[in-house]
């Protein structure tokens, strides 16, 4: 009983780093660009994939995917956002999102063409082998890791864009762009750097993913769903809603699959229209 | 110091200038008087780089500057107040101040700069920490024309600083824009209140509908039945 109920908890705790690393991402990007970012789940299972292409035909192993595959994607991220994204600013966010949308669609054909939907196994790294006998359940090192490196990631970026003056700059950006770029302020290069970030949280993530989840082309797009959710509840643009939230509803999910699990799939979007009810611009949205 | 010639503009494919020619020199302070959509704030726009004219050019201190990007510009010392004192409200005071120090140029100086832009406005001193939406209007404006200060101006834009303040208040920013002027800063200012404008200002020019129809001296333009009829009867504090 407690052995169930503590596993699905730590179920729970794993894909909530998830959604929180992810949310997060989406909340910056949203925040500076107005983008509402479609491609994200695609962007985390590119982060996935190439760390399981880096070992599989280059042989780079985990540790190093976990700095290399986010500075690619990120890159990436930003030759896109040069390329076609900013095209876009200034019009109705619909345009970027059916957009991004398609970049979506189409990273997860090319991946399904090259290597079909089954998944390829990424494994745990010699280091997290193994793990920790509690007494009531047993605790996976590699889990822990996951947990602890979310939270610390998710709390550094919160830190760099509360508290120092370069997210000063950011959150004066998401405020009034136009003022900023008035003193003397590059914004579409931090633009730029800003999609390259998010996207490269995204990939990042991905490759924390690889180990635990299959890696399959299509790996993004059952998550983006629940993350999108999670943005809403947190309200939109909302750093520390974004964390918040997303170690919230993963705990939620988890609780929900002991209790009920046939409900576990759909909570989530009961907690979303409640939240919208009550509070239309999310727990941490700034209210209208 | 600023010349700006045959400037057309648009707003996609509204026009909201027509050849607006007119010079600034060193240690001015020339206002800009017109009704509501004449293009005064456009022409501010214009010469600060966040609009890019379709036709002219702008001369800065001998260098063409027409169509630079507004951050080249503010290293230059082409500083842009903007209309309604545009804050940022969750941030603080001082991370307002801090924002307009960005540029290369003002960057070594931050920490000298501020301390000129608190003895200027004491009362800002006293406020570092408050969220600067939390602030009165006057406060507020003061916080406006600091933060521009903080980006060390050669040339400052205006777009109406006193904007909905109170008469008493008015007069301490039109002050305070004197003590800068003092400094060498030369100022373009956009103004509603033509008659404090008019006495405060070397030199004035009217913008109707885009176009430049009027310019002179501020003492003469003062006395001008055109001001006087159009612009002072309906403005007059």
């Amino acid at each position: 009983m407690i052995q169930a109920l503590s596993g699905q908890l730590l179920v729970g705790l794993i894909n909530g780093s998830f959604y929180a690393l992810l949310s997060l991402g989406l909340a910056i990007i949203f925040g500076l660009l107005d983008v509402v970012n479609f491609a994200h789940g695609a962007q985390y299972m590119l982060g996935a994939f190439v760390a399981w292409m880096a070992m599989q035909y280059l042989g780079i192993n985990y540790w190093s995917a976990l700095i290399l595959v986010p500075l690619a994607v990120g890159v990436l991220g930003m030759v896109f956002e040069q390329l076609v994204l900013r095209r876009l600013y200034g019009l109705d966010p619909l345009y970027g999102l059916l957009l991004t949308f398609g970049l979506a669609l189409v990273l997860e054909g090319i991946f399904q063409n090259a290597f079909g939907i089954s998944g390829k196994s990424y494994p745990v790294p010699d280091l997290l082998q193994g793990g920790t006998n509690l007494g009531f359940m047993f605790l996976p090192r590699y889990r822990m890791w996951v947990v602890v490196v979310s939270i610390a990631v998710c709390f550094g970026c919160w830190f760099m864009i509360e508290r120092t003056r370069l997210g000063a700059y950011l959150r004066a950006g998401t405020e009034n762009p136009v003022l900023l770029q008035a003193f003397g302020v590059n914004v579409p290069l931090i633009r730029a750097l800003t999609y390259g970030f998010g996207v490269a949280l995204a990939a990042f993530a991905g490759v924390m993913a690889a180990p635990i989840y299959q890696v399959t082309p299509l790996m993004g797009s059952g998550v983006i769903m629940v993350v999108f959710a999670v943005v809403v509840i947190g309200g939109m643009g909302s750093i520390a809603g974004s964390i918040i939230t997303g170690l919230g509803l993963g705990l939620i999910e988890g609780l929900t699959k002991f209790f009920y699990a046939p409900a576990s799939d759909v909570v989530v979007f009961v907690v979303m229209a409640l939240v919208l009810l009550a509070r239309p611009a999310g727990l941490f949205g700034r209210q209208l | 110091m600023l010349e700006v010639t045959g400037i057309d503009a648009f707003y996609g494919k509204v026009q909201a200038l027509w050849d607006v020619t007119f010079r600034v020199a060193k240690g001015e302070i020339v206002t800009i008087i017109g009704a509501n959509g004449a293009g005064k704030s456009t022409t501010l726009k214009t010469i600060s780089g966040l609009l890019k004219p379709r036709k002219g050019q702008i001369v800065f201190e001998g260098a063409d500057v027409t169509g630079l990007a507004p951050n080249r510009l503010v290293e230059l010392g082409i500083v842009l107040i903007p209309e309604a004192r545009q804050l940022w409200p969750a941030m603080s005071v001082l991370e307002n101040l801090e924002m307009g120090a960005y540029a290369r140029t003002a960057r070594p100086a931050r920490a000298q700069t501020l301390q000129s832009v608190f003895a200027m406005f004491p009362l800002l001193k006293q406020r570092v920490r408050q969220r600067a939406g939390t602030l009165s209007g006057g406060e507020q404006q003061m916080c406006a024309i600091g933060r521009g200060l903080m980006a060390r101006p050669r040339l400052l834009l205006l777009d109406e600083p006193a904007l909905g303040l109170a008469p008493l208040l008015v007069r301490e920013v039109f002050e305070s824009l004197k003590s800068i002027r003092e400094q060498g800063v030369t100022i373009v200012l956009v103004e509603q209140n033509v008659r404090h404008a008019l006495a405060l200002a070397d030199r004035a020019f009217v913008l109707e509908t885009g176009r430049v129809t009027l310019s002179g001296q501020a003492s003469d333009l003062a006395h001008d039945p055109r001001i006087r009829d159009g612009y002072l009867g309906l403005a007059a504090v």
